[in-house]
């Protein structure tokens, strides 16, 4: 046999040809308003800024910047209609809730694709995860409604009252479902404000809630920026302040709310290890080490973003990973082809650039994969970083960008040490075909979520949230209905 | 002849040790009459310090001890409490308690602490849960102990603050710092003479004298605690608690509503409170004809 | 081969989740492909198929009718390639062989007591050296199912062994039946043995039993073709057969195929597709690229 270098080629013989989901039957309107109390509502200071395509920097629509005024008069709305609200009963506030997931299904697709052009993420993804993901979720808590006093005994539970809900920008329409949902289940009326850069589903979300005839000023969803979220935060005729973003914000909330008695939760920043030991199924495991820190162009609080591979089998899996990153296909998120699409802002970009670089000063040896980058709009390309050590600034810090850290390990002590390394807790994984050794991983991770032989799975039965800075609460399941219940 | 009486030194209780605090501190407590009962340590931020230090080291070996252990050792607790009721009784009239109001206040405690003694082994089976997810995988969450856990008891009970504060917390497997009561803290050292004796190992529970006015700034804004518990009703500390719980996201509770004599005082929910739902997923094989089921 | 390879333990080999399997397998079957990259695609396909039949009632003629269609699969659209081969029993081979001459298109036989393999060593030995003395240019032999179920991997490892010598110049195909494997882990670990003992192509099924081909079973033996490929430098062949009917799932099987072993393997010599009807449905969907109008299978041989 004729020596020859042993390496596969990826995208040299067949390429796909460019296959972009019709966005034709999407109507976006140029100019959106405050969804307050059932109706669309220009903004007291008539001022409105733009939301852009991260792909294109294309400018999609403007939305409404909502102040102080706009505020209060979200939470008079929620707060009028909370009487009502909470006495109708449970078997029809359930039937609304029914209600608003069919419409969501019927109206999947036109919402997949305005969640892709406004925030970047792949159409598959948003096709093919948060929309469907988003409709289940109504769908669940939908069920909870009239049965509230199952969920906790001897506790005669009781909604709280009016929620203000902050939502981040990496799953718009879904984290919207995530808060409201079990909200209204639980008999409470909401105000909610979207990501300043992705506030486009969710006025969707409203136009759809609107058209499901919930009674007016159950849901209020206003946009704005931060000064927007802490006038909800400080709104003194708010019972719960429901919040998903970085930990920064988190603990500013916490320590705004202090002197009140405000409900809260908070679902913050992770930098979760994935752990891989030599007995796991390691083509499976590579696949979960793509799942976990390039889903969603890493913008995640739950990614895998610390990998850990046991020193035996380090080689392999980083070439099984190399590969795999090969055939990842970078750009327009609306191409049905795309893994990763667009990176949700030009302001996020820089940040990732910014930590490539610190990186690339700390030592660590950088591996990107060989895709070219579209010349418009916001990309990164699939990043990993070899030889470095818990010292590492980008293994201590969240990125929120499609940039891996990895590390090896020899003993599960030192791995479960360095997993729990760090003052975040929401998320962990584990590859191995021990099922002894699983549960003994499980059991010392300090994270909210394990996965287990796999990565990044969601599901409105199961619970979500964090240890320690990672936040408090859990969303999803039984025990996310306890966040908007007194007793 | 009337012999000399030998008086008990009061001190603080930290990783299964009887020091003095490192202050060296104190301050007198007096009876109604105004004569003094006993010097109380003054417990300072270091105390505090050195307290948490013994509370996370035993942490991890308190709650992986079975759930059956732990319940054993919770009744082992109320035994010694038992046994050493009349002392309980007499230090709650110096006081200045009843007899009556004593003895029911002792009563409670170790029928509390029982009642906390059984949810050991059978909160979790409460708490957890098999989620049926869509997708071809075993999900299920477990109540986890949320770690080191600082309180600060009720002012106005002697015995039955400490119990009412610690036992849900231990039940779930945390270690805890308690600072027992200002103005009726000598069963706080009694207290820690029972636990000493009961098999709960050193660290897992440490209790401080002094004053929550100087201590809650100490017990809320160290990086290393993960949830506070106040059942008291300043409110300038409340706020103070809540704003340095914001420093690395601790859990705050404030139960200052309860009835603490009542049975309001106790549930497993009070447990729930200091633990963590932790959610673990791993796929199902599926070979053959139907799908498992979960 | 120039270089010692070590034989590894067959019974340790590499895990697999079936779960992870199948979520991989799905991000393939969610690939688009449209226009010029379809047409390529399914021109690859056609390419890559091994026209089969496998009857007992089987005959010289029946099998020269195929084997005009092999060369000549739809004449009406011109620059269509031939399929690979055609794959018959032993008994066809001379006859096939003369039917093709001069197209290009291989002569496969089946061998080793297809489809059960239920037979002695010098029977199979005689069945394999019958087809290659008759001029087959690949030989697709089956594995003895029942002692590899029975761990019985030294037997399993030195028959494909024996057979490939059997086989001289002609190319060794392995068949697993899969279907008969049971586990992933079973498919991985006969992967592994059969390329160890010098397969040059491995094949899911004899088309005998359901399940024939699937694509979790394929990306398996694809992943263990490629961390073989990495450790000797030997590049192995793959043949999923039956039950790939349609231009669509045969499309993404080459998706699959791209993206875990690479453009290196995007050809016949690397990549085959065991299959009597499949030709026919890439027919109908090439015709209806050209024309824009869907096709009646009324306007496509079947021979």
């Amino acid at each position: 046999m004729s020596k020859k270098e042993v390496k596969l080629k990826f995208n040299a013989a067949w390429d796909l040809a460019p296959a972009p989901e019709d966005s034709k039957h999407v109507s976006i309107k140029k100019q959106y308003d405050l969804f307050i109390n059932g109706e669309f509502v220009k903004p007291n200071s008539k001022k409105y800024f733009a939301t852009y395509n991260p792909a294109t920097d294309e400018k999609i629509s403007e939305v409404a910047d909502a102040d102080e005024k706009d505020v209060d008069k979200a939470v008079k709305a929620a707060r009028a209609a909370f009487g009502k609200w909470s006495k109708l009963s449970g078997k029809e506030r359930g039937k609304y809730i029914y209600r608003i997931a069919r419409l969501i299904q019927e109206r999947a697709r036109e919402f997949a694709v305005i969640e892709t052009m406004d925030g970047g993420k792949p159409i598959r993804e948003s096709r093919d995860i948060d929309v469907p993901l988003a409709a289940n979720h109504f769908f669940y808590y939908a069920g909870w409604a009239d049965k509230l006093e199952y969920a906790f005994p001897n506790r005669n539970p009781k909604p709280l009252g009016v929620a203000g809900q902050i939502i981040p920008w990496n799953f718009p329409l879904l984290m919207a479902a995530w808060k409201i949902a079990p909200a209204l289940a639980a008999g409470n009326t909401v105000v909610l404000k979207p990501a300043e850069t992705t506030p486009l589903t969710a006025l969707k979300l409203a136009e759809l809630i609107r058209d499901s005839g919930l009674p007016k000023g159950v849901v209020n969803i206003i946009t704005g920026a931060g000064k927007t979220g802490a006038a909800i935060v400080n709104h003194p005729d708010i019972n719960k302040i429901a919040f998903t973003g970085s930990t920064n914000v988190g603990k500013w909330i916490q320590k705004s709310i202090a002197g009140t008695d405000k409900k809260c939760t908070l679902e913050l920043g992770g930098k979760a290890a994935n752990i891989i030991f030599e007995d796991a199924p390691l083509d499976q495991a590579v696949e979960g080490i793509i799942n976990g820190i390039f889903f969603n162009q890493g913008h995640v609080c739950c990614a895998g973003s610390r990998l850990f591979v046991q020193e035996s089998v380090a080689d392999i899996v980083i070439r099984k990973l190399k590969d795999r990153m090969e055939t990842l296909k970078v750009g327009d998120p609306m191409d049905k082809n795309t893994d990763i699409g667009a990176i949700n802002s030009k302001q996020q970009l820089l940040k990732i650039q910014e930590y490539i670089e610190i990186g690339k000063n700390e030592g660590g040896e950088i591996y990107q994969s060989s895709c070219s980058l579209p010349k418009k709009g916001n990309f990164c390309k699939p990043t990993i970083f070899l030889n470095v050590s818990q010292s590492h600034r980008i293994v201590q810090e969240e990125i929120f960008g499609p940039v891996l850290a990895i590390q090896t390990f020899r003993t599960i002590e030192e791995v479960i040490e360095k997993a729990n390394n760090i003052p975040y807790g929401l998320s962990a994984g584990v590859w191995t075909d021990k099922g002894s050794k699983i549960f003994n991983l499980t059991s010392k991770l300090k994270a909210g979520v394990v996965w287990a032989n796999t990565y990044n799975k969601f599901d409105p039965t199961s619970p979500f949230g964090g240890y320690k800075e990672s936040g408090f609460g859990r969303e999803g399941g039984l025990h996310g209905l306890g966040a908007y219940l007194q007793f | 002849m009337s012999r000399i009486e030998i008086q008990k030194t009061y001190k603080i209780y930290i990783g299964g040790q009887f020091p003095r605090t490192e202050s060296g501190r104190y301050y007198p407590l007096k009876n109604k009459k105004g004569n003094v009962i006993a010097n109380i340590c003054l417990c300072s931020r270091k105390d505090f310090r050195n307290a948490e230090v013994a509370a996370r080291g035993a942490q991890s070996g308190w709650g992986s001890k079975a759930a059956f252990n732990r319940a054993q050792i919770l009744y082992r607790i109320a035994e010694m409490l038992e046994g050493r009721k009349e002392q309980f009784i007499s230090e709650l009239v110096l006081q200045g308690s009843t007899l009556a109001a004593a003895k029911q206040e002792v009563e409670v405690s170790i029928d509390r602490m029982v009642y906390y003694s059984g949810w050991c082994d059978k909160f979790q089976a409460i708490y957890s849960s098999v989620n049926p997810v869509a997708s071809s995988h075993f999900n299920f969450s477990v109540p986890e102990p949320t770690g080191v856990v600082a309180l600060i008891a009720d002012e106005n009970t002697s015995l039955l603050g400490l119990v009412t504060a610690i036992a849900p917390v231990i039940a779930g497997g945390n270690a805890c710092v308690v600072l027992a009561s200002e103005s009726k803290p000598l069963c706080a050292v009694t207290f820690a003479e029972v636990l000493n004796s009961s098999d709960l190992p050193g660290g897992v529970v440490n209790i401080l004298t002094g004053t929550s006015a100087e201590l809650h700034e100490h017990f809320s804004n160290h990086m290393d605690v993960n949830a506070v518990i106040y059942y008291r009703n300043n409110k300038a500390e409340i706020k103070t608690i809540k704003e340095n719980a914001s420093l690395n996201v601790k859990r705050v509770f404030v139960y200052n509503k309860i009835n603490i004599m009542s049975e309001k005082a106790e549930s497993p929910y009070f447990i729930f409170d200091t633990q963590e739902i932790k959610t673990t997923w791993h796929p199902i094989e599926n070979i053959g004809t139907s799908k498992a089921g979960y | 081969m120039s270089t010692k390879t070590t034989i590894p333990d067959f019974r340790v080999t590499p895990s697999i989740d079936q779960v992870g399997i199948e979520e991989r397998v799905a991000r393939f079957t969610t690939r688009s492909i449209k226009k010029e990259s379809k047409m390529q695609g399914m021109k690859m396909v056609l390419s890559m198929i091994d026209l089969t039949t496998l009857e007992g009632k089987d005959t010289e003629g029946k099998v020269q009718q195929m084997c005009y269609k092999a060369a000549h699969l739809h004449d009406v659209i011109p620059g269509l390639p031939t399929v690979a081969a055609v794959c018959v029993y032993p008994s066809m081979v001379k006859t096939a062989k003369e039917a093709l001459k001069g197209t290009g298109v291989k002569v496969a036989s089946v061998s080793t007591a297809f489809p059960s393999g239920q037979s002695t060593h010098e029977i199979k030995i005689a069945d394999t050296k019958f087809a290659v003395d008759n001029g087959a240019d690949e030989i697709d032999m089956v594995i003895s199912r029942g002692e590899f179920l029975k761990g019985n991997y030294n037997f399993v490892f030195d028959e494909i062994a024996s057979i490939k010598e059997a086989c001289g110049k002609a190319r060794l195909k392995v068949i697993f039946e899969t279907g008969e494997l049971s586990t992933l882990d079973n498919i991985r670990k006969v992967s592994d043995i059969a390329m160890y003992a010098g397969a040059d192509f491995i094949k899911t099924s004899t088309g005998k039993i359901s399940p024939a081909a699937t694509m979790p079973v394929t990306l398996v033996m694809l992943e263990a073709i490629r961390d073989y490929y990495y450790a000797t430098g030997r590049m192995v062949g793959m043949k999923p057969a039956g039950g790939i009917s349609t231009s669509k799932l045969a499309l993404q099987y080459l998706i699959m195929v791209n993206e875990t072993l690479g453009a290196d393997w995007l050809s016949n010599e690397w990549f085959r597709f065991g299959a009597s009807s499949l030709a026919n449905d890439v027919l109908m969907q090439i015709a209806k690229q050209n024309t824009g109008v869907y096709q009646s299978s009324d306007y496509f041989s079947k021979d």
